[in-house]
């Protein structure tokens, strides 16, 4: 009891090759965006790599551009494949890769749905590699002397601005780190010295944040230094002013930004997905309809089409022997008590009457 | 003499007529390229329209027309080139294939203004954003009043944008006040001594505002009393460069338009040359088919050209043409004098018998 079966006549199953023919080559156009896909989120997460940890981010837009290039490697293959489709003599030629091959790209679809599926389970380690990544490059930002992190300031400060954020979850977190170099603080004056005094590691804290923090949206010049000394500034009341800096964290920022990419980019990948399993159905039809047509010798027959010749237990059982069978290829069969060399009687067969023949005289 | 004379068979003709209707086709296609560069360039400028004194809309409006009118004439154009092929249905477009390329052949010229008026912009530019500037500077703290109170966060961005700062330099913010009255504190003596002592009442300081901030600089930003080397640690400010942006935002400003103008004119410049050939090869048609019908049979060879005569000698023509239209409106002094008849009877010189009147 096949699953599914279709009857296609001679025409349609002409028309379903050229069909598929088209839709390979399709394919072999979604592959390139896959890949493309892949590159980009690539570029995307280099291109803010001082701001993230190490972690495992890497492996969503390799798993993509290594998808991206099968399909391309298999959708032509199915392209020739279906092309050859139409006339039976040269089905001949690709009968026993057609099997082999939708195999393969059965359990290939399942990786570019997993490939879809890493892009939205992405959200834990992302969160993570913000958090520490921003942390140290805010700790940094004051080190533009030292080689390596010098260009932390400028790439902190971008964010913020291009962002619209500032901090790791706000701007407060400014006031816990020392972002200004001891190289522009003049120890000379008193103030300075008892700041640094009164903190227990030394550094230099103040309630002041950089001026990447400041938001455009502000009526009034940006207050950045002293912001939460209300008597400092005039007309001033840090709890009630909201437009003076940006209030919301970078970190969430990000994550947002690199959220919105990467749904995209998963939704994109489960369109192609569904694309793909569409055309793998499609070429499963013509297989088993030109392969039918053969087993009945009449090329201008009708014919039937199935996806599994029985149903699918019948098939899974099938399968299951015969992965049983090739792992028992190899066992050697020792029902005599384990030695090999022992006589074994003879099961020949002597005839008819079943008469083993006379031993010959011997000559002395 | 026949201009630049070309013999064309009758294979000629229809691969002349074919590759036209395709490269007609292809000028339909360029003409909405030139209506979405004018489109293009209008929305850059309406963007920073709070930055420009006035607007300067001949420019884009003129691409958006000139794109939309070649739209219209090369599919016309397409039409009759494909209509070319067959010499009957040349019969239909016959009278209207002359007039059609004198309009096309003007309208080139109209292209051509348009990619001149491209690189000519830049004055009338410079001198609109210099206004523009000074006057966005100028009302920087009005953010409390309708109409100017996004005039800041414009400045803002565009400054960090452009890292940029001030028209010409940072200088200019010293030159203004940039910090509305409200956040001033009237009764602190400072405030009200600097404001004794400018003319204008002024509240004026050697700061700028946070986005001249430059983001290359390894020290925290130094905004205020900029001037003062003993205010700053470590500073001192003819040395320091990395600290503000050193450009003048008129200069950002005029450079990026430029850019986007010269690329514009280019691109242009490039369609003026496909049109011309596309107009040349009509005008080759178009003789060719006259010449064809002139001579009766379809299928035999005959010349196309430019200009029938040479050119001294189609202008003189064109020049008679427009002369006698002129006098066509002309009428002799006194329309009511009896103008003697010149009839052939006259000749002989024969004066009429008067008619005998009966009693």
């Amino acid at each position: 009891m096949a699953v599914l079966p279709i009857k296609f006549t001679k025409t349609k199953r002409d028309k379903l090759a050229q069909v598929l023919w088209v839709l390979n080559w399709i394919s072999v156009v979604t592959g390139i965006i896959l890949f493309s896909l892949g590159i980009f989120l690539k570029v995307e997460i280099n291109k803010r790599q001082d701001l993230m940890a190490e972690s495992q981010l890497q492996s969503v837009p390799n798993m993509l551009i290594a998808v991206g290039l099968i399909a391309c490697l298999i959708n032509f293959l199915g392209g020739k494949i279906c092309y050859d489709c139409v006339d039976t003599n040269k089905f001949l030629r690709w009968k026993l890769v057609m099997l082999p091959y939708i195999i393969c790209t059965f359990f290939f679809t399942l990786s570019v749905l997993v490939g879809a599926l890493m892009c939205y389970s992405m959200h834990g380690q992302l969160e993570e590699a913000l958090t520490l990544g921003l942390r140290d490059a805010m700790r940094h930002y004051k080190d533009t002397d030292t080689p390596g992190r010098c260009f932390l300031k400028r790439t902190v400060d971008l964010l913020q601005i291009q962002f619209q954020c500032c901090g790791n979850e706000g701007y407060r977190d400014w006031f816990q780190i020392q972002w200004v170099s001891n190289r522009y603080l003049d120890m000379s004056q008193r103030e300075v010295v008892d700041r640094l005094r009164s903190n227990v590691e030394g550094k230099y804290l103040m309630d002041g944040v950089p001026f990447s923090c400041c938001s455009v949206n502000s009526p009034r010049p940006c207050i950045q230094h002293q912001i939460t000394n209300n008597s400092a500034h005039f007309n001033y009341d840090f709890q009630t002013e909201e437009l003076n800096l940006w209030t919301r964290g970078c970190r969430q920022a990000l994550r947002d930004y690199y959220t919105n990419i990467m749904h995209s980019v998963g939704l994109t990948v489960l369109i192609i997905w569904l694309f793909e399993l569409s055309v793998l159905t499609g070429v499963r039809y013509l297989q088993t309809s030109l392969e039918n047509v053969l087993r009945q010798g009449d090329p201008e027959c009708e014919s039937d089409g199935w996806l599994l010749e029985n149903s699918f237990v019948e098939t899974a059982r099938s399968n299951l022997n015969i992965i049983k069978h090739l792992g028992k290829f190899n066992q050697i069969n020792i029902s005599s008590n384990g030695d090999p060399n022992l006589d074994k009687p003879p099961t020949a067969h002597y005839g008819p009457d079943n008469v083993p023949p006379k031993p010959l005289p011997m000559a002395s | 003499m026949a201009v630049l004379k070309v013999t064309f068979t009758k294979t000629n003709r229809d691969k002349l007529a074919q590759v036209l209707w395709v490269l007609n086709w292809v000028s339909v296609v360029t003409g909405v390229t030139l209506f979405s560069l004018g489109l293009f360039l209008k929305v850059e400028i309406v963007k920073r329209r709070e930055l420009m004194s006035k607007e300067i809309v001949s420019v884009p409006n003129m691409l958006i027309f000139v794109g939309l009118t070649a739209c219209a004439i090369n599919f016309l154009g397409g039409k009759i080139c494909y209509d070319c092929v067959d010499t009957t249905k040349f019969l239909r477009w016959k009278l209207l294939m002359l007039p059609y390329i004198i309009c096309t052949f003007f309208f080139t010229f109209c292209i051509l203004v348009g990619a001149l008026m491209c690189y000519s912009m830049r004055n009338d530019l410079e001198e609109s954003l210099f206004l523009g500037l000074r006057d966005a500077m100028r009302y920087y703290k009005d953010t409390d009043m309708p109409g100017r109170c996004y005039i800041k966060r414009t400045m803002d961005m565009l400054q960090m944008q452009f890292q940029c700062c001030g028209n010409e330099g940072y200088r200019d913010w010293f030159h203004i006040q940039w910090i509305s009255n409200r956040y001033l504190d009237m009764t602190d003596s400072g405030v009200a001594e600097r404001l004794r002592s400018n003319v204008e009442g002024k509240y004026l300081i050697d700061g700028v505002p946070f986005s001249c901030c430059g983001l290359h600089s390894p020290r925290p930003c130094i905004q205020h009393q900029i001037t003062n080397n003993s205010a700053h640690y470590n500073y001192e400010y003819q040395k320091e460069e990395l600290n503000l942006n050193r450009r003048g935002c008129r200069q950002a400003l005029l450079e990026h338009y430029t850019q986007i103008m010269q690329s514009i004119g280019l691109i242009v410049l490039i369609i003026w040359l496909f049109e011309v050939s596309v107009l040349t090869g009509v005008r080759y048609l178009q003789t060719a088919m006259e010449n064809v019908l002139r001579l009766g049979d379809p299928d035999s060879e005959s010349d196309g050209w430019l200009l029938e005569n040479s050119i001294a000698d189609t202008a003189r023509y064109n020049f008679n043409i427009i002369k006698n239209l002129g006098k066509c409106y002309q009428v002799d002094d006194d329309p009511n004098i009896d103008v003697p008849s010149t009839s052939q009877q006259a000749q002989e010189n024969v004066p009429v018998k008067q008619i005998p009147v009966a009693q």
